[in-house]
């Protein structure tokens, strides 16, 4: 054995060693166990929940908006203007109108103060002005609107004690979720917590009426643009009403710093819940100011829960009594705890598959590779004897080289990555196959075997790169488009294809010089 | 062992009829595409709810009809699937159209088939094995995401073969990979089984295997030409088809019996992906003989009649085999 030859046997050997180490790890109990631990399988394998959601990150903008409008109006005060959204549909745009001629230059450098380096300042008619949200701001809040939402899903379900689950931005639409959930094959409970925006607030209370045409007609028919009406009720068990509330929140989800279910004196499940410095010192500020005359909706969801008159200054302590079952209470306290949703949530796609038959895809997936590796197997070693071997080595040892690489990088196995696999198979055979027929042929023409073996496989090499190269650009182009089981094909196929140009050109020619060493000169070649 | 052994067939000499049989299979496909069945799609792109669920006994699709309507869901479709090799295992797909799946009330419709079979279905016991839900917004987007997806591919395939051949071989070799796209999306619409997106997988498998075997066959033709500038170009592909018949016929047969062996022993959910697989190598393995090698062909004698009359046309030759 010549000292290339040796250098090459020992490089493929470490190549198996690696590639066995990563399908089995440090082996520990069953065999079974081992590689069960190495290489993971998808939702659709093993049972589980994948969830597409929408954030509507229109929400955030709508609510980042509503906060300057009164931040805008405090300011302006003086000046005899005010600030107000005139479109629903752009909730972007703030609109500065009815301001005194003389106060031009102070409602001016009110609005152009740092606070609103956000907007773009145009003018409207009428001597008014229009703070537009600039896109770099709109996209920046939308970003950390998608950050938060994926930040609040995760822990709320890690609450849950959900064990590996995938929580990520999706690539096929705009502020998109992906969650998966293995082992959790009825998700109604799950979808209804991480859908839950638990969107807890405090407005102010400017009026209530008994139902909606009442309030319209109270109000002339049309609601102020910065007052909102919500149903609720007063307390537990009230009935329902429609209050009249200031839009702008007195204290939002984000301020909330800690909740816990708790009981009331009565034993009924409660919670109660704390705020941070910042909001509390907000909070305190607004209590004392309106003590024993105004009075405060807790609002849960877009709904009125409780209403309570305001008897002494607050800091940053408070409990909503609201007639939960000890379920309700506990979830809520969690939704809290975690932080509210910066928006609220839809889902775009469920799909959910039950651990039995993930386990009967296994069984008809393997069974089926098995059944077709065998065929080829089989037909590679009548079709060209000895050459076969090298052939069955090659494909074998690109399966060995496929699971090694599942098992290092941590990728999924999914029934299209089988799939992939099996394809993998397929390509496999056709570069042995090429390599062979062209080796015969060189045979035919009346070269050595050495000749022809070196001959063989320079001209198939040409080919089996064009081919290859091809079949990864589509690859690639898969897994950069593709989503879910798409992309999981696209993995196994081109690590399949690298493997594949190794092991049918590498290591069968190493086999094919080896056995040319070996034999006897001008022995035959049996191909 | 060997077959094909110094095959010798002229194959450009039954060009006409390989336009016949493409031409046969095309126009049917897309005859059915939009006449007949449509391009069936299945819930990944047209949306809705789709439940599989299995039955402890042997299900009555009656009672599961009478089940359902008596809770009034409406246009619900009830199908029994098979396991491998036809095997009985007593599970049914019930589909729900778009309507159910509003990204509004997104798992209404789940909510309401399995509250009727609970209360209605009185036969045997039963398990939701899976459930596929897929609202408006995600089925349009799926479906823009695999039309890019294959058009890009393609593309990318095109652009890699002009850089390695010369431009005409990439047309060649993607109108013959298109050809069998469309043949391919043919059979389902004929046969009216649904395209999901494990199919577009198969599909864009069979893109990458087809591309394969038309490449096989130009690197031959591209080696010949080198090697022979006077030879007619009709004769040189006929040879450089004929010396590579061997690897085409084993190396797709093998391949062809991977995915048969998929078609019959995967079970129902591989069944659309090995059915696009087994059609769409029988067409792939045909089209690099009978569409992409004679595209070279013809183009060249459009090349020489265009010509001016005594002026040779240069064949188009590859370019130089980087080895």
């Amino acid at each position: 054995m010549g000292n290339k030859l040796t250098g090459k046997t020992g490089f493929i050997v470490a190549v198996i060693v690696i590639f066995v180490y990563g399908i089995v790890g440090v082996p520990h109990g069953s065999l079974r166990q081992s590689i069960a631990d190495r290489i993971h399988l998808g939702l659709d394998l093993k049972g589980g929940t994948h969830l597409v959601l929408q954030v509507h990150v229109a929400e955030a903008i709508n609510s980042a908006t509503d906060r300057d409008v009164q931040r805008l109006n405090a300011a302006l005060a003086a000046t005899g203007a005010t600030a107000v959204k005139l479109d629903p549909l752009h909730p972007e745009v703030i609109t500065i109108q009815g301001g005194q001629p003389t106060q031009q230059s102070a409602i001016h450098d009110a609005i152009s103060g740092n606070d609103y380096a956000g907007y773009d300042i145009g003018a409207a008619p009428a001597g008014g002005y229009t703070l537009t949200m600039k896109q770099s701001a709109i996209r920046d809040l939308e970003k950390a609107t998608l950050d938060q939402s994926i930040e609040t899903i995760r822990q709320r379900i890690d609450n849950l004690g959900v064990s590996e689950p995938v929580i990520e931005q999706y690539g096929l639409g705009d502020n998109q979720i992906l969650v998966q959930l293995p082992g959790v094959d009825d998700p109604a409970r799950v979808e209804n917590i991480i859908q839950s925006t638990a969107k807890l607030e405090i407005h102010q209370v400017v009026g209530s009426y008994a139902d909606e045409a009442a309030a319209m007609t109270a109000l002339n028919g049309v609601v102020p643009a910065d007052e909102e009406l919500v149903k609720g009720s007063s307390g537990v068990g009230g009935p329902d009403q429609f209050y009249l509330l200031k839009r702008a929140s007195i204290v939002e989800g984000t301020d909330f710093k800690g909740a816990q279910p708790e009981t009331d004196e009565n034993g009924r499940p409660d919670i109660s819940f704390n705020l941070t410095t910042e909001a509390g010192d907000r909070f305190y500020k607004y209590t004392d100011a309106n003590k024993g005359t105004g009075s405060m909706a807790i609002v849960l969801e877009n709904k009125v829960r409780e209403v309570a008159t305001i008897q002494s200054a607050i800091r940053d302590q408070g409990r909503i009594t609201g007639g939960f079952t000890q379920q309700q209470a506990n979830d809520l306290s969690l939704m809290l705890r975690t932080g509210s949703l910066p928006a609220s949530i839809s889902y775009l796609e469920t799909r959910t598959v039950g651990p039995s038959l993930g386990a009967a895809s296994i069984h008809q997936g393997v069974l089926a590779a098995v059944a077709g590796l065998v065929a080829v197997l089989v037909f590679m070693l009548i079709y060209y004897r000895g050459a076969g071997v090298n052939a069955d080595l090659a494909l074998l040892l690109n399966l060995l080289i496929l699971l090694g690489f599942m098992g290092f990088s941590g990728a999924t196995l999914t029934l299209p990555g089988i799939a992939g696999v099996i394809l993998t198979i397929g390509m496999g055979v056709d570069s042995n196959v090429l390599i062979f027929e062209r080796i015969r042929e060189e045979l035919r023409l009346g070269k050595t075997s050495a000749a022809a073996i070196q001959d063989g496989f320079a001209h198939a090499w040409v080919t089996i790169v064009d081919t290859h190269i091809t079949t990864i650009v589509s690859a690639g182009i898969l897994f950069l488009f593709g989503t879910g089981p798409v992309k999981g094909f696209a993995v196994t196929l081109t690590i399949g294809l690298i493997a594949n140009v190794f092991t049918a050109v590498f290591v069968s020619r190493t086999i094919f010089d080896y056995l040319l060493g070996r034999r006897a000169r001008g022995a035959a070649l049996s191909i | 062992m060997e077959l094909f052994r110094n095959a010798n067939i002229d194959w450009l000499g039954k060009k006409w009829y390989f336009l016949g049989f493409s031409l046969i299979f095309s126009v049917a496909g897309v005859f059915s595409m939009v006449a007949w069945h449509g391009i069936p799609r299945g819930v990944d792109f047209k949306g809705g709810t789709q439940i599989t669920v299995h039955f402890d006994a042997t299900p009555n699709e009656d009672h599961i009809r009478q089940a359902i309507d008596r809770r009034g869901i409406k246009d619900a479709r009830i199908q029994r699937i098979s396991g491998a090799g036809g095997a009985s295992v007593n599970d049914v797909i019930i589909s729900l159209p778009l309507a159910s799946a509003s990204d509004a009330a997104h798992d209404q419709g789940r909510t309401e088939v399995e509250g009727a079979l609970s209360a209605n279905y009185h036969d045997s016991g039963f398990v939701v094995q899976q459930v596929d839900i897929v609202g408006p917004t995600a089925g349009s987007q799926l479906q823009k995401q695999a039309a890019l997806a294959t058009g890009y591919s393609l593309l990318g395939m095109l652009i890699y073969l002009w850089f390695r051949f010369e431009l005409i071989y990439g047309v060649a070799a993607v109108v013959a990979v298109f050809h069998d796209t469309l043949i391919t999306i043919g059979f389902f619409s004929l046969t009216n089984q649904e395209i999901t997106l494990t199919v577009i997988a198969a599909i864009l498998t069979l893109v990458g295997y087809s591309m394969n075997d038309t490449i096989v066959v130009f690197d031959r033709i591209r080696e010949n030409l080198a090697l022979n500038r006077r030879e007619k170009l009709a004769d040189v592909v006929n040879r450089s088809i004929n010396q590579t018949l061997s690897r085409t016929v084993i190396a797709s047969g093998l391949t062809f019996l991977t995915v048969l062996c998929l078609y019959l022993f995967g079970g129902e959910v591989l069944h659309g992906f090995s059915f696009a697989l087994v059609v769409g190598i029988l067409i792939g393995t045909y089209s690099s003989i009978a569409v992409a090698a004679p595209m070279l062909v013809a183009y060249q004698d459009w090349r020489a009649k265009r010509a001016p009359a005594g002026k040779r046309v240069a064949l188009p030759a590859a370019k130089a085999v980087r080895r």
